[in-house]
């Protein structure tokens, strides 16, 4: 048997909780927290991913980006009211690379928009590295959202 | 009971291809008035198909670059009809329609590849890259028995070609034999502003689709209204990328269907009509936490930071400030386009500027800062017109002609749009 740490599992499952929750509830001023200072967080299309290509639907670097992502939805876009609710696969340790877990947790995220309309509005993989921060939380260095379709309906606004 | 009759019963049996839309409250030559019909009715829909994506338009297939050896195809569509894009083996590009001659299936399966002969899985009859019928399976029959009649003649069957032809790395089809030439159907002036931009050999960043649930005349129509830009856009105006009162213009082609509009942010001075009035759009407590993000390089030397080109019926080109990329409208259905985007830079852009052009594509796609609004906006005009009878729109800003001007405060451009469109489709 290769060691199998259950406590690291288990933080792990509680970050990826905590994370998906704060975007279900509407609570994107905490979501930049979940972040290093200088952390990556890029949406990309499993298609543009496969062939190598670099653009991102959301290609964010460092905190400032990340802010600037809130007081955009906050302020700047027009969108009809909606909210997410993610359905999260258990996250997978696939790798350390010195202090920094490798990790791909599966995503099902319903989009529910003021009409009342429910759809599935993407499926893909949360591909992350995750380091443990002074204060002894687990933060992402770096999370590529890859996701499955190719098509967007409409617009993203939020992040995954 | 609707107090209009049911067009069905109205004309009952009588396909007159000279009359279409016989019943559409439409004054001959307006265009600053367009009725919303014609964004919810499955016969306009039948007769754009035949006689709009069909007819004599140059429709965008892909670029040269993306099928760059001899055996690489691409499939796209024109309009709703499925197309394959080859390169042959004497270099050449090819258009046709993907759809077997023998039951109708489609030919290529997938986005793209690169292939010896085209084959359709159902029956394996097999195509030259150039869509000519090169083999019948079990042609003989077997065994002595079956197989096709004696007089069949492979030459006389082929994948439906389209004429294809290319400027600027940009792949054109029509399906129309009297099409002009693609140069004489955009019209120079669209030509140089086409050129001004991809004036060098061009580099892929990468794809966005995005599933827009709007009739594709909804989008057409918003990337050709200057009006809304600094308008709707908050991200344009706040941050002074664009703003009606910088200096730009509108350029529209004679016929109307093509146009270029252009702005230089760099002359936008402080504005009486924009700081003092009411608009949602204009605010100065908003900040960018990282302003990197506005980085940006005059990499074209004229000063202009904004540029969106259009082809009738449904290529863009986009520039804002280094950001690139061509989009194809695809009609899928009366109330549903898909907006495929291909973002580009250019093979000799080095590490800081693809970095440069990857940021600023925040500012646009499906999650753009300043384009995820014209995402949303054609499906609120599609939900609301749906009580709208007979009625139609009003678009008077900067008169009611289409002729190019030197000021983006106008809506020629659109009524443009609609003027080429009652041409090819004889309404």
């Amino acid at each position: 048997m290769s060691a199998f740490d259950a406590e690291l599992q288990l933080r792990l499952q509680d970050l990826m909780a905590r994370y998906a929750l704060t975007l279900d509830e509407g609570r994107f001023e905490d979501w930049p927290d979940f972040f290093t200072g200088d952390a990556v967080y890029k949406i990309v299309s499993s298609e543009n991913h496969a062939q190598g290509l670099p653009l991102g639907v959301i290609d964010c670097r460092g905190q400032g980006m990340l802010r600037d992502r809130v007081m955009a939805l906050r302020e700047a876009n027009i969108y009809e009211p909606h909210r997410y609710r993610h359905m999260l696969m258990a996250p997978v340790v696939t790798g350390r690379d010195g202090d920094t877990v490798v990790t791909e947790t599966g995503y099902h995220l319903a989009r529910i928009m003021r009409e009342g309309e429910t759809m599935l509005f993407s499926t893909g993989t949360y591909r992350d590295r995750v380091i443990e921060a002074p204060d002894g939380t687990l933060k992402f260095a770096e999370r590529l959202v890859v996701f499955d379709s190719k098509r967007i309906d409409t617009l993203l606004v939020f992040p995954i | 009971m609707t107090d209009r009759p049911l067009r069905a019963t109205f004309f009952p049996m009588i396909p007159n291809a000279d009359i279409p839309l016989a019943d559409l409250d439409w004054t001959p030559g307006v265009t600053s008035r367009v009725p919303f019909r014609l964004y919810q009715d499955e016969e306009v829909r039948a007769l754009e198909g035949r006689r709009l994506f069909q007819g004599p338009v140059w429709q965008f297939l892909c670029l040269a670059g993306e099928v760059p050896n001899p055996g690489d195809y691409k499939t796209t569509y024109a309009g709703e009809t499925p197309v394959i894009v080859t390169r042959s083996e004497d270099g050449a590009l090819n258009a046709m329609e993907n759809r077997c001659v023998h039951k109708g299936a489609l030919v290529c399966l997938d986005d793209r590849g690169s292939v010896k002969e085209l084959t359709c899985v159902y029956h394996n009859w097999l195509y030259s890259l150039k869509g000519e019928l090169t083999s019948v399976a079990f042609r003989n029959g077997v065994k002595g028995r079956g197989g096709m009649p004696e007089d069949f003649d492979m030459a006389a069957h082929r994948l439906r070609p389209m004429r294809v032809a290319e400027r600027a790395g940009l792949v054109f089809g029509t399906f129309a034999e009297d099409a002009p030439p693609l140069e004489d159907y955009m019209g120079s002036e669209i030509v140089d502003r086409l050129e001004r931009v991809l004036n060098r050999p061009l580099k892929i960043l990468g794809y966005h689709s995005q599933y827009l649930n709007n009739n594709w005349k909804l989008y057409v129509e918003n990337v050709k209204d200057t009006y809304h830009a600094g308008l709707l856009h908050l991200f344009f105006a706040t941050f002074r990328l664009n703003r009606l009162a910088s200096e730009g213009g509108v350029i529209v082609s004679e016929d109307g269907g093509n146009h270029a509009s252009f702005s230089r942010r760099r002359t936008i001075h402080a504005n009486a009509e924009y700081d003092d009035s009411k608009l949602r759009a204009a605010r100065d407590d908003v900040r960018l936490a990282d302003p990197s993000l506005l980085d940006s390089v005059d990499e074209f030397g004229d000063g202009i930071n904004v540029q969106i080109l259009s082809v009738f019926p449904n290529f863009i080109l986009q520039q804002v400030e280094n950001s690139i990329a061509v989009r194809q409208v695809l009609p899928k259905g009366v109330g549903e386009t898909e907006l495929n985007w291909t973002v580009l830079g250019f093979e000799d852009d080095d590490d800081e500027m693809t970095a440069m052009r990857l940021r600023q594509a925040n500012l646009i796609g499906p999650a753009g800062y300043i384009s995820m609004e014209d995402g949303a906006v054609g499906g609120f005009v599609q939900r609301a017109i749906q009580g709208a009878g007979d009625d139609a729109s009003l678009m008077e800003m900067g008169g009611r002609d289409h002729t190019s001007d030197n000021t983006r405060t106008t809506e020629a451009s659109v009524r443009g749009f609609w003027h080429a469109y009652r041409a090819h489709m004889g309404v």
